[in-house]
């Protein structure tokens, strides 16, 4: 699915059906903006669409990368159970940090992540998300220093308030192990995910290795055409010739290893990169799964409990029942609630699970594919490289 | 620009090394192209539903390359000097036109007993190995073998050496006694065993030293080793001071003329090698010309290329091996991408809860297979690399023996040049002598003895002077000859 309209983009996914409603977005343009400790980098939102949701035809907007980590964050809130997209990471080290190399993959990963957010039903008909597209930049900066401040809704309070009431509940009853959910397909769901990270890491960390390798190659082929050069100025006649052939073939080489090694990096290391943050996605939801199921196990307790100690009160003390009966039907809405929120969060995490297993086929094939097309192109050349000087350096050799 | 036959060696060699490249890029292509060539998900329909990835389509862009030439064209293609992987096991027959020998060959290392020895412990005799040297001479039909230790092959080294002053005579495989402790014996002797044979192919092809006695004799005559070994320095030191009382005083002054043939260092007459520093310290230092110099300026001029292309030489070289080893990482990382994927694989199989989780498997399983595959070419291409790189060290080997002709050449004329002051320093003590005796009324009959004597110095120090140098013209013909043919 390849849009059409991709102008400087190189996300392979953004969605485009032929014909009418489209929504295509692109990242592009990194730029260095203020200097010192407080320089960061600005990238340009191109929106194209037609869908009536949005302001007009085109849109463009400069966002920062803390303006994504908003939308990710906001996202991330408010639909649970959803794999929000991956984010890139924030910033290695202070000094890669405006390495040509990382602010072009990190463009590229921003790119994606915007993508398939358009791309996911739910999500790209959120509020959040037209926002990010659309708002001007004043706007968009008071939106995340609201957001990323201290400063956070009451509901969330209220939240922190029971967990820490429950955990403390708990331990005081003795019950000190968190209540999980272990039914056996999401127990093994669990170790599936985790063990993947595992596999996943340890592939983009030889793929990482393998672009080292390839560029140290890279250098020793120019070093030694260098020198062969050199060797056949001193020896002079149809010996410096082939000598001097063989050498520029040598640079010529190390060339398209660099090429090649560049190739890797984009295009088959962090895809894998890509693949293991978004493992890493799946299991910050699934950590929203289980505060949802401890939510809805513990009032369901609560609840079962109360009722018990209701039907008692109904027959010992008629006054304090009615009372008591209110706080219960608040009480039961809540718990009724929470079993709602957590039975969604499972019901959504499958339609994403199946979402996301197919999409990760596509793209981790699309990256195999590349490696091996990059590849296959390399040996060929090296060989066709070495091939063409033979001839004349057995030609000096008989002679 | 060397000897014909070395460099050419060393341009078929780095041939073969570039063929077995390609060879090995070969299959490295034809891996990963069968790979790239079975699916596209770029062509792809967009996935309705996981499981139906069959066969897919190949864009025309991408099958441009992917089709790698068969084994057979690049092994056609091959040189017929050198069947790829030769065994280092098998005789080399001395490639050479007019090499000496026809057939050369070191093998089957056995241990022998020390004849003189005592042990302390009963039971265990030191012991050294022996090997078994063949060979047969150019035109000849008689097949020669004798045994021989590599004590008796560091003798050879060092006749030959003595004999072909100003040759650029091969050196002898080292003795290294450190590698030979800290190696295992089998591959030790393995190593040495194959090195004493090239080194008797490169003698045998040597135009002076093939046909020369002391190789026939070596390689011809039975029994115990024929030819003198040469002493230690120790017991030289000792010879030496023992004539060093006579010589100062006065007894022995002149170094006969076949003694001045051979350079002063390692020899016994200290008195010489105290004399020819001296001279060289003169040289030097105070910035007198001795009369006779080293004026060839094509000499000089092609001295100075030679160390250039040795400099050259050595960079090539050093590169070569850096090359290798950035082979070597790549081979190993590859390898060890493959091995990651085939884990992810086989996790991926066992755990596949989607169709499309089996597909994944599959795709990585290919990949893994042809990383895997591609790192053990890799690893090949290297063995293959490492051979010829030996070629490269072997030239740099000759390089030192060109530089012991430089010095035998240097040492020759240093003789000449202490000769020569020592007549001039002989001639002015007759004139002053003269002097003074033809003041004496009468004669002094001592005097005119002294005199007498020391014209006799003279004339024996002028043999000598002349002798030596012959032996300096004549090294520098061999090594103008040798060097720039």
């Amino acid at each position: 699915m390849i849009s059409a309209e991709r102008s400087q983009s190189q996300s392979p996914r953004s969605p485009a059906a032929a014909g009418a409603p489209f929504l295509t977005i692109s990242v592009t343009d990194p730029v260095k903006m203020g200097t010192g400790v407080q320089s960061y980098i600005s990238y340009r939102v191109i929106t194209k669409t037609n869908l009536p949701e949005f302001e007009g035809q085109e849109k463009i907007v400069i966002r920062r990368y803390s303006d994504f980590e908003w939308l990710h964050d906001r996202l991330a809130e408010k639909y649970k159970g959803i794999f929000i997209p991956p984010l890139p990471e924030k910033n290695a080290v202070e000094k890669f940090r405006f390495s040509k190399e990382f602010i072009e993959m990190r463009c590229q990963a921003l790119d994606l992540f915007v993508n398939r957010i358009a791309s996911h039903p739910e999500l790209k008909q959120t509020e959040d998300f037209r926002i990010f597209l659309q708002a001007d930049e004043e706007k968009m900066d008071r939106a995340r220093s609201y957001e990323t401040g201290i400063f956070k809704k009451p509901s969330d309070f209220l939240q922190m308030f029971k967990d820490v009431q429950s955990k403390v509940s708990d331990v005081v009853l003795g019950k000190e192990k968190p209540v999980e959910e272990s039914t056996p397909e999401y127990e093994k769901l669990k170790n599936y995910i985790f063990e993947l990270e595992n596999h996943l890491a340890e592939a983009q960390k030889q793929a990482f290795r393998l672009v080292k390798r390839h560029r140290e190659l890279g250098q020793s082929l120019a070093d030694f055409g260098k020198a062969i050069k050199l060797l056949g100025a001193c020896e002079g006649d149809s010996l410096e010739k082939v000598f001097s052939e063989v050498g520029s073939k040598s640079e010529m080489l190390s060339v398209k290893l660099q090429r090649e090694a560049d190739n890797l990096l984009f295009h088959f290391e962090e895809p894998l990169k890509d693949y293991v943050r978004s493992v890493q996605s799946i299991k910050a939801t699934m950590v929203d799964r289980a505060n949802a199921f401890r939510q809805h196990f513990d009032l369901d307790q609560e609840r079962k409990y109360k009722e018990l100690n209701l039907e008692k009160l109904k027959f010992m003390n008629p006054e304090k029942f009615s009372e008591t009966e209110v706080e219960f039907r608040e009480l039961k809405a809540d718990s009724e609630e929470a079993t709602k929120r957590f039975e969604h969060i499972v019901a959504v995490m499958e339609e994403e699970l199946a979402r996301f297993q197919e999409q990760k086929t596509a793209d981790i094939g699309l990256a195999f594919h590349e490696f091996a097309k990059g590849q296959a192109k390399l040996a060929k050349d090296i060989a066709d490289a070495w091939r063409s000087v033979l001839p004349k350096l057995e030609a000096c050799s008989t002679s | 620009m060397m000897s014909s036959t070395a460099l050419p060696e060393l341009a078929a060699g780095d041939g073969d090394g570039y063929m077995t490249l390609s060879l090995a890029a070969a299959t490295t292509a034809s891996e990963y192209a069968s790979v790239a060539s079975t699916f596209d998900p770029l062509l792809s329909a967009s996935p309705a539903s996981p499981p139906t990835h069959a066969a897919f389509s190949l864009s025309p862009a991408s099958s441009s390359f992917v089709d790698p030439p068969s084994y057979a064209d690049v092994a056609a293609s091959s040189s017929p000097h050198y069947a790829s992987g030769s065994s280092s096991a098998s005789p080399r027959s001395t490639r050479a036109a007019g090499s000496e020998y026809a057939f050369i060959a070191v093998s089957d290392p056995a241990p022998e007993a020390e004849p003189a020895a005592t042990s302390l412990v009963p039971g265990s005799t030191p012991t050294y190995i022996s090997y078994l040297v063949t060979s047969v001479r150019r035109g000849e039909q008689r097949r020669h073998a004798v045994r021989r230790r590599f004590r008796d092959f560091v003798t050879l080294a060092d006749r030959l050496a003595e004999a072909f002053r100003g040759h650029f005579v091969p050196p002898r495989p080292d003795k290294n006694t450190v590698e030979s402790q800290v190696m295992q014996r089998d591959e030790f002797v393995a190593q040495r065993r194959a090195a004493l044979e090239r080194y008797l192919c490169r003698l045998s092809e040597h135009p002076a030293i093939g046909p020369s006695d002391e190789l026939r004799i070596f390689l011809q005559a039975e029994g115990k080793m024929p030819l003198p070994s040469s002493t230690d320095v120790a017991s030289r030191m000792l010879d030496g001071a023992a004539r060093l009382p006579r010589q100062l005083l006065g007894e022995e002054t002149v170094s006969a003329p076949h003694d001045v043939v051979q350079p002063a260092k390692g020899g016994r007459d200290l008195l010489r090698i105290f004399k020819e520093l001296k001279q060289s310290l003169v040289s030097d230092w105070a910035g007198v010309k001795p009369p006779v110099v080293e004026e060839d300026m094509e000499f000089l001029e092609k001295k100075q290329k030679l160390q250039d292309w040795e400099q050259q030489l050595t960079s090539a070289s050093q590169q070569a091996e850096a090359l290798v080893k950035a082979q070597q990482d790549m081979g190993e990382t590859m390898g060890t991408l493959g091995l990651a994927l085939i884990k992810l694989t086989k996790f991926e199989t066992e755990e596949a809860m989607y169709g499309s989780q089996r597909i994944r498997a599959a795709d990585s399983k290919r990949i893994a297979t042809a990383a895997v595959k591609a790192s053990r070419a890799c690893r090949d291409l290297n063995t293959q690399t490492v051979k010829y790189l030996d070629t490269l060290h072997e030239h740099l080997g000759i390089m030192l023996s060109v530089h012991t002709a430089f010095n035998d050449r240097a040492s020759a004329l240093l003789t000449v040049q202490t000769l020569m002051s020592d007549l001039a320093s002989l001639q002015s003590r007759i004139e002053k002598l003269e002097a003074a005796a033809s003041k004496i009324f009468g004669g002094d009959r001592s005097r005119l003895r002294k005199v007498e004597e020391l014209r006799e110095t003279i004339r024996a120090t002028e043999d000598a002077k002349c002798s030596a140098l012959r032996e300096y013209e004549r090294i520098k013909v061999t090594t103008m000859l040798h060097a720039f043919c």
